[in-house]
């Protein structure tokens, strides 16, 4: 007989959004937003696609209420749609994020362009719930749907050569209106190194809330690695690159005294301007405390043991 | 009705009523839509630029009135000074009550580490001097050349303003350079008019050729 052990810290039934009012709800909004979409251009993206076949992941966050999908999916730090937090929601509306091709090069033993559906087409999606802590000193609790990066990685063959994998986003002011101005430097460019790349937490996500990817989260293939601070997870990826040397990453180009390469979430390290050691979560009042790694030290600390995190921000 | 009646029992309450606006918008979103996904953040930052922007409001009254003739406006300088004083007043609030929770110590230590916050604390303290003084008892007591001198504080509280503004934001710098360039030019004509008027006046005292 399988008897559920419930910890003190687990959501009380009472906390959690009842299934139908969820639904209801996201029902409403799709509604509305199809019509919205009709109404106003009839080549406009229809309501989100459910994603088939979505496999649960048991290493996913339980024990924390999710942020509504209205607040994910409202409040968004993409500058490729504009600075301000709702200016992406608003101007990303119509993006398209079909046909998409990705190109997997540098140091594999078979680079390739790769049409997005036949890229993801061997694995099986997941639905990851992980926890989400922008450098800002928000967080969110966010059930992404995605694939491990390290399965795709190994499709291409890295070589003993790749030691880090360089993402980059996007670049075609035509259909990202922000681009056409230099808030950064564009395209937008991430990094990690290889072992954290391999890493099983790493995702490649295409969805939240078991539908595609909504277009101001990073449509319709992003990064998630939730160790680390949002800005790290590179939105609308286009190149993946298996790199020799240390790849330069955006935030650390715009200003390198605030974001490091690594930018592990640390309550320890604080930004130039204000501190980490706590967080605001989405919908919540008082601040919590932010947790070492985000709460996957057990998972990820090895990986970094002898190096001065401080330092190495 | 005379012109005096007109602005007192009109355009004063009418611009007040204006005034108020900014903040009857955001308890209204704030009691119905709500203010997103991070709405401490949205209240701090919403109260914050018009903080900033009633401050150059008031600054922009004098320039106004001497450019566009207005003189009237000059009567409600004070009542645009004060709701800027409410409105720094009400994004502070926000950052202590709301953002921080007052927790003091933590307010404390953020004064003094981060600059971008001891910059705009320092504004709000030169404020308030400039809100006591704003009676006309004050004016009275204190006599018009030193009043004056001392609310000249404001061009200062400006300048402190745009930079808070500027030292905060991430990368994207457009917007605090918009307000700082409104500012210039607000206190530029001030420079403008001080140095004709003091070139007017040697005029006057010099010795005209015969």
């Amino acid at each position: 007989m399988l008897i559920k052990s419930i910890r003190a810290s687990d959501a009380k039934p009472s906390e959690i959004t009842p299934k139908s009012v969820y639904m209801d709800r996201r029902r409403f909004l799709q509604t509305a937003a199809a019509g919205a979409a009709l109404a106003s251009f009839a080549n406009g993206p229809a309501g989100a696609a459910k994603i088939d076949g979505i496999k649960k992941w048991p290493g996913s966050l339980t024990s924390e209420k999710l942020t509504p999908l209205d607040s994910i999916a409202s409040y968004n730090n993409f500058y490729e749609f504009g600075t301000d937090k709702s200016d992406p929601v608003r101007n990303a509306r119509f993006f398209m994020p079909r046909p998409w091709t990705v190109a997997i090069g540098g140091e594999v033993a078979k680079p390739a362009t790769v049409d997005l559906d036949a890229l993801l087409k061997p694995h099986t999606p997941e639905e990851r719930i992980y926890r989400m802590r922008c450098v800002e000193a928000w967080s969110m609790v966010i059930p992404w749907v995605g694939i491990p990066l390290a399965d795709v990685l190994k499709r291409f063959e890295p070589t003993s050569k790749a030691k880090f994998v360089a993402f980059e986003t996007l670049n075609d002011p035509k259909r990202m209106p922000g681009q056409a101005v230099p808030s950064l430097q564009w395209p937008y460019v991430e990094g990690l190194r290889i072992d954290e790349a391999m890493h099983p937490l790493t995702l490649l996500a295409v969805g939240i809330y078991d539908e595609d990817m909504p277009n101001q989260n990073g449509a319709p293939l992003r990064l998630v690695v939730p160790w680390k601070y949002g800005f790290k997870g590179i939105k609308s990826i286009v190149k993946i690159s298996l790199v020799e040397k240390q790849p330069p990453t955006s935030w650390n180009i715009a200003a390198p005294n605030e974001y490091g390469f690594f930018s592990n979430v640390n309550p320890k390290v604080d930004h130039q301007r204000w501190s980490q050691a706590k967080e605001r979560r989405s919908g919540e009042f008082l601040r919590r405390d932010t947790l070492m790694f985000n709460g996957y030290g057990d998972e990820v600390a090895s990986m970094y043991t002898g190096l001065d995190l401080k330092a190495n921000y | 009705m005379t012109t005096d009646q007109r602005i007192r029992f009109l355009v004063k309450p009418a611009v007040f009523v204006l005034c108020l606006g900014p903040l009857a918008w955001i308890i209204g979103r704030a009691l119905t839509i709500g203010l997103g996904a991070n709405p401490i953040e949205y209240s701090n930052r919403y109260l914050g630029d018009w903080a900033l922007r009633f401050i150059l409001i008031a600054l922009a009254v004098t320039p106004g009135r001497e450019i566009l003739g207005w003189s009237w406006l000059a009567r409600l300088r004070r009542m645009l000074g004060l709701f800027a004083f409410a409105y720094v007043v009400l994004h502070v609030l926000s950052y202590v009550g709301l953002d921080q929770f007052f927790d003091w110590w933590a307010i404390g230590g953020e004064i003094l580490k981060r600059q971008y916050i001891t910059v705009g604390m320092i504004a709000v303290t030169l404020l308030i001097p400039l809100a006591i003084t704003s009676t006309n008892g004050m004016v009275r007591r204190m006599g018009g050349r030193a009043w004056q001198r001392l609310h000249r504080l404001a061009y200062v509280i400006g300048m402190l303003g745009c930079l808070h503004f500027y030292m905060m934001v991430k990368s994207d710098t457009r917007e605090p350079i918009i307000y700082a360039s409104i500012l210039a030019c607000l206190l530029g004509y001030r420079l403008i008019a001080a140095g004709r008027r003091r070139l007017a006046r040697n005029r006057r005292n010099t010795p005209q050729p015969a």
